[in-house]
């Protein structure tokens, strides 16, 4: 029609603006993240899951254009069922973050999205692995996603080596539900995936079981 | 990749700096690190007092171009000592504040920069007030600004208590600064701190080697 333009939501590219981390523990780890997706100002959807399997004791986190990271999220799951089946047995941590890194960084100038890889094998235990911009590097724990500069202070402060289950996953509830405050891209509920040598568990925080603050 | 957009890319000016205020049992502490950098690629000083004194129990720090800080600040410092002698007592923290405000209302398109007030007075007591970028005025138990305060809302969210003692509220903005210029590369150097209470005013200096160490990755 004349003189009308379209809601600005329609054109935008549909972002996981975002909070994820992923923690070690002696045993296994713990990944977290917000569930909102937004476009532009409009909230597309209020209760995505940005945890996302790439096999049974392998997960990764999701940040940064929805579409590259969903697709890219899959593309190793497939690729990961194949290799399990020729190697006869569950697929190592590093596997699974080796292949997200390799299409980060092949296709570093198409894609933007950003995956963290954590999970549970035999030989290493838990691992946590970052794959930034195409590089491969495993740490103790990793942050990332827009909410993930407000809480750079406090995973800093708070984060101590040799924290239980219970506390690790009580440190990422705490980060999630701090950096939802501050970050306008970052809300909804707090999905919560918790790997161990002997299963697999997954959780969902509502919003109003969240931590508060002293200003809430 | 979500591009985080630090305030020193827009208009060109340097707002490389941690600054905060906070309240506590029977008085203030405001604070802030201590490196002036052009543009994130030179540190053209890594010992700047970033807190400066508009009277005699109030402080500001300004988060902006280090120019328009010192520019602002001297104009502050004359509107209130002329206030401060028609009124024959000692100004009242909302009027630095508001001189602040109006500067910066007035001034908006030239200034670039987030401005605090923290300090004590006989009607109010400690209060810490900040003026957001265009000109609204807040009073708030604790602030944050400038580059480095990104980092940590997260911490301050979680750290912060009212009523704190002195000692706590010391400790709370050392560490809070002190992981802001961990993470943020224009803000660095030593932690500059000023608390002030109704007894007076006590300048506190942390060196580097003095900061709190917090796990690095």
């Amino acid at each position: 029609m004349l003189g009308e333009t379209e809601p600005q939501w329609l054109s935008e590219e549909v972002k996981t603006g975002t909070t994820i981390i992923a923690i070690e523990f002696n045993g296994g780890v713990v990944l977290g993240s917000d569930s909102r997706v937004s476009a532009g100002e409009s909230v597309v959807n209020r209760v995505m899951n940005k945890l996302s399997p790439l096999h049974d004791k392998i997960y990764c986190a999701l940040s940064g254009s929805a579409a590259d990271a969903q697709t890219i999220a899959e593309a190793v799951n497939y690729q990961l069922d194949v290799h399990s089946m020729e190697i006869g047995e569950d697929p190592k941590v590093r596997s699974g973050a080796t292949l997200v890194r390799n299409i980060s960084y092949k296709y570093k100038e198409e894609l933007s999205a950003h995956l963290i890889v954590a999970g549970w094998d035999k030989k290493d235990g838990g691992q946590v692995f970052a794959t930034l911009n195409g590089l491969l590097t495993r740490q103790p724990f990793a942050v990332g996603g827009s909410g993930s500069s407000y809480v750079y202070g406090f995973v800093d402060a708070e984060y101590r080596k040799g924290m239980s289950k219970e506390e690790c996953q009580q440190f990422v509830v705490n980060t999630l539900s701090l950096a939802m405050n501050r970050d306008g891209s970052s809300g909804g509920v707090a999905y919560l995936v918790t790997i161990d040598e002997h299963n697999t568990e997954e959780k969902v925080i509502l919003g109003n079981d969240l931590p508060t603050f002293f200003d809430q | 990749m979500e591009k985080h957009y630090t305030d020193s890319k827009v208009k060109g000016v340097s707002t490389g700096t941690t600054i905060l205020a906070a309240i506590f049992d029977g008085g203030v502490v405001i604070g802030s690190d201590s490196r002036a950098s052009i543009g994130g690629d030179y540190v053209s000083s890594k010992t700047i007092n970033k807190v400066i004194q508009v009277h005699d129990r109030i402080f500001c720090c300004i988060a902006g171009s280090l120019a328009d800080a010192q520019a602002v600040t001297k104009a502050a410092k004359s509107h209130l000592s002329f206030h401060s002698v028609q009124m024959e007592s000692p100004p009242l923290v909302v009027a630095a504040a508001s001189v602040l405000k109006d500067l910066c209302y007035k001034n908006k398109e030239e200034l670039q920069a987030g401005f605090m007030t923290a300090g004590w007075d006989r009607k109010n007591g400690p209060q810490v007030y900040v003026v957001a970028l265009g000109g609204m005025l807040l009073n708030q138990q604790v602030t944050i600004g400038g580059s480095g305060s990104t980092y940590i809302y997260g911490y301050v969210d979680a750290k912060y208590k009212p009523n704190m003692t002195r000692e706590e509220c010391v400790q709370f903005a050392t560490n809070a600064l002190a992981l802001a210029m961990g993470r943020d590369n224009v803000s660095g150097g030593v932690v500059h701190l000023v608390v002030i209470t109704e007894k007076g005013v006590e300048h506190v200096v942390v060196p580097g080697d003095k900061l709190p160490q917090f796990h690095d990755e």
